[in-house]
């Protein structure tokens, strides 16, 4: 088991939390993890990213030159992180922010409205954080959803009155996912 | 906001990077104009410093020295002592002018030297992330004063304008914001009798601007802007500090 | 705090330095460390403590000055341009004999550089970068639970030996979240400090930090400070050897680069290359003697560092010419990968 896994898109998307829930989730499962984001001047507007590592074996470089997961909140990070993508790789697009096609060979590509699933099923904009973990972790079970459901609320403490929604929307991603959501597979 | 400028030449045809509601485009904007104004833009040298405030050389189209946290006025001091002929300014934040570069400041200041500093406060260190600044008002909470600046650990806001106006060598100190067109107007009257006080060698000349810094005062621009002239202004009272007549030089 | 938590680097070395006692904090912002100080400000005044974010960095060190003075355990941060504008006050520290510690997230230079990973400051961490003859004891981390063991350790290497130490981490280090478990700092009782300045009350009046004008005199407080850090070095030397016990090729790296050398000499073995690794744990005292007996018998080494060779130096002093030292660096900012590592390791096994 070893999974390197970028999350890529704007300031104020929840990024950095949705790698913490996801590296929690993996503390959890037993394995080895790292997170680390991007970081640099206060400017607003600017994009943000973070990397998750989840291992069964001690973690070296907490960077990834070759993922085994892109996640692309917008389109920049699409541009910026894809091309990178390990062979057999999964990329997954918020396709509400996402317009452009992406293509690549030998990788799968996985879209989700994650805004309008937000949006719309959640009924809180915010959430579109949790939508998207729900759907890697559906399009990709590296970590089952019940030890996900566990860190989000181990991250949320403090904060109770997020964990139902946030629950919710994990759910809403995740059901997404697996009911066939994937509208574009590109194969060799 | 209606006031409609027309590109000045000083400013490099590019956007600012700075921050929605961010003053340090228009502040920059504006100096820019005052150089177009007084024709200087051949013989004018500006030294930046570290903060948000470092961007100005991206934006401004004369000769740029980048140095040291805080050191910008003795950097500009060993420019002018060079070039006695150029017109050299620094633009700073307020952790680089009121913390780490008090001392160079200071005496700049007392020495009479023939710069202009440009100072942005916005009561925050802005681009590490919005610590506590010297600046900072009471009560106000940033990301090293968690419950609020208060005096008893962290001191009282700190006035430069009025320290710096104890010094002989300080010939003109002045204090202007920019939240509307008749104090955009008041800066830059400000601003151009700066470089002029330099330009005639009459000693040390300042001008503060405040301005807001939504992003870490966690506002958005119309709130940052209805903070600055609610609470900020009454820790920092704006108009002319010091216009001294020819202390030295002349 | 037994319990398994996800913590970043910057924020289990504040929590870690509460633990060890400590009771004051001095600091001015800076990235990639500021963290150290958000939390503390916060943290602190919880626990009785000081947190005071002072006007400069030269302004912060001379703050530690004093609390040490005054025999309290205190701590300060900073990273690239901070850490040299406090190598006058280091320089004083060692002097008087005050402990304290100093943390360094050392990012990329020189002069202003930029906020990512580096570990171009090892110079200026191990060879004295304020003036005189005077050594740290520096600590390299290379994972957030180690930044807590060590910051533990640096505490009472400081008062055991009353002399600043440093840790020595980089950008990675200080952003990265990793788990960790918080143990009570145990270490062996400490001689109590006598020697602090806290007003004659009855007593003869003590001085800390002196004016030594006469040459005899000072060369007397030098041969002093010496043979400390020789007992440093004959019992503080702290490494860990990972890989192979009787490996083809030695590596050596400290710090976020020995987590990359360990993925190295993982896939190398896949590729049935034999690889040691040493990573000095201490880069003050220096593990030369361990280095040396692995290098001799592996017959030759590679130092790989985020500078563009500083620590390599001391390795070939360690090895004093008997065995060929190959260096790789990157700098700037920039982390060197796995991948090209393990290209180079095949181009020297080759
Ligand atoms: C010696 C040194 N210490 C600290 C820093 C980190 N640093 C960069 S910008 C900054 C503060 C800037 O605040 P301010 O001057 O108020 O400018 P602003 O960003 O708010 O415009 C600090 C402390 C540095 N670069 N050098
Ligand atoms: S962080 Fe503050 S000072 Fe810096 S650009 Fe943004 S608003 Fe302006
Ligand atoms: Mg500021």
């Amino acid at each position: 088991m070893h999974n390197e896994i970028i999350i890529g898109g704007f300031g104020g998307q929840g990024i950095l939390f949705l790698g913490k829930v996801l590296a929690t989730a993996g503390m959890l499962e037993g394995y080895h993890v790292s997170w680390f984001p991007s970081y640099g001047p206060e400017m607003r507007g600017g994009t943000a990213n973070c990397t998750v590592i989840i291992s069964d074996q001690e973690i070296g470089a907490t960077i990834s030159d070759h993922p085994h997961i892109v996640v692309a909140m917008n389109e920049p990070s699409l541009f910026r992180f894809a091309p990178s993508l390990k062979e057999g790789g999964l990329l997954l697009i918020n396709s509400s922010l996402v317009e452009k096609e992406y293509q690549k060979e030998g990788i799968e590509i996985a879209k989700i409205p994650a805004n309008q699933l937000a949006g719309k099923v959640v009924n809180n904009p915010k959430t579109l954080n949790m939508v998207v973990l729900g759907a890697l972790i559906g399009y990709r079970p590296i970590l089952p959803l019940s030890q996900v459901h566990r860190a989000l609320e181990e991250c949320l403490a403090g904060k109770e009155g997020l964990i139902e929604k946030n629950n919710q929307a994990l759910e809403t991603g995740w059901q997404y996912a697996c009911q066939g959501g994937v509208t574009h597979v590109s194969q060799r | 906001m209606a006031v409609v400028f027309e590109r000045p030449k000083t400013l490099i045809k590019k956007p600012f990077t700075y921050c929605p509601g961010c003053h340090h485009g228009l502040a920059q904007r504006i100096i820019a104009e005052v150089i177009d104004e007084l024709g200087i833009e051949n013989k004018t040298i500006g030294v930046g410093p570290v903060g948000c405030s470092v961007y100005i050389y991206q934006f401004l189209d004369t000769d740029f020295v980048m140095g040291a946290h805080g050191r910008a006025p003795a950097i500009a001091t060993g420019i002018k002592r060079t070039q006695p002929d150029k017109i050299v300014f620094s633009y700073q934040g307020d952790g680089d002018i009121a913390a780490i570069g008090t001392a160079e400041i200071l005496h700049a200041a007392n020495r009479g030297e023939l710069i202009s500093s440009f100072f942005i406060n916005n009561a925050v260190f802005g681009m590490t992330g919005g610590q506590m600044a010297p600046t900072t008002i009471l009560k106000q909470k940033t990301t090293t004063s968690p419950k609020g600046r208060e005096p008893k650990s962290h001191g009282f806001p700190l006035q430069l304008c009025e320290v710096l106006s104890a010094c002989q060598g300080s010939a003109y100190l002045s204090r202007v914001a920019l939240t509307n067109p008749k104090l955009i107007n008041q800066a830059k009257r400000s601003i151009k009798k700066a470089l002029l006080t330099q330009i005639e060698g009459r000693g040390f000349s300042l001008v503060e601007i405040l301005s807001p810094c939504p992003t870490n005062w966690g506002m958005s621009p119309q709130e940052a802007v209805d903070w600055l002239e609610k609470e900020m202004i009454p820790y920092y009272p704006l108009g002319e500090i010091a216009v001294k007549e020819g202390i030295l030089h002349a | 705090m037994e319990k398994k938590i996800l913590m970043k680097g910057n924020e289990a070395i504040a929590e870690a330095a509460v633990q060890a006692g400590c009771q004051l904090y001095f600091g001015y912002p800076i990235t990639p460390q500021t963290e150290i100080s958000e939390y503390l400000s916060q943290r602190l005044p919880e626990v009785g403590g000081v947190f005071l974010q002072a006007e400069s960095e030269v302004a912060a060190i001379n703050m530690v000055y004093g609390a040490s003075a005054s025999g309290a355990r205190v701590m300060t941060s900073s990273s690239g341009p901070g850490i040299s504008l406090k190598q006058e006050g280091i320089s004083y520290l060692t002097v008087a004999e005050l402990p304290c510690v100093i943390v360094n997230m050392s990012r990329g230079g020189p002069g202003l550089g930029n906020i990512q990973p580096s570990q171009s400051d090892y110079f200026q961490a191990v060879k004295g970068g304020g003036h005189g003859d005077y050594k740290l004891i520096v600590l390299a981390p290379s994972s957030v639970q180690e930044l807590i063991t060590l910051t533990h350790r640096a505490f009472y290497l400081a008062d055991k030996y009353r002399n600043p130490v440093e840790i020595l981490g980089d950008g990675m280090l200080g952003q990265m979240m990793e788990p960790v478990v918080f143990t009570k700092p145990q270490f062996p009782p400490l001689p109590s400090k006598d020697w602090a300045i806290k007003g004659k009350n009855g007593r003869e009046r003590k001085v800390v930090g002196r004016l030594t004008l006469e040459a005899q005199a000072l060369e007397e407080v030098n041969l002093r400070l010496h043979r400390k850090y020789q007992e440093i070095q004959k019992n503080e030397v702290l490494f860990e050897a990972f890989g192979s016990p009787e490996p083809d090729l030695l590596l050596v790296g400290f710090g976020t680069t020995a987590r990359i050398l360990k993925t190295v000499v993982r896939e190398g073995e896949k590729k049935g290359l034999k690889l040691g690794l040493i990573r000095p744990i201490t880069l003050f005292p220096f593990p030369r003697d361990e280095i040396n007996r692995l290098a001799n018998q592996a017959g030759k080494v590679l130092v790989v560092e985020m500078n563009l060779g500083q620590m390599v130096e001391d390795v070939r002093l360690s090895v004093e010419g008997r065995v060929p030292v190959f260096f790789y660096g990157r700098t700037g900012g920039m982390i060197p990968t796995a991948e090209t590592i393990l290209s180079r390791v095949e181009q020297i096994v080759s």
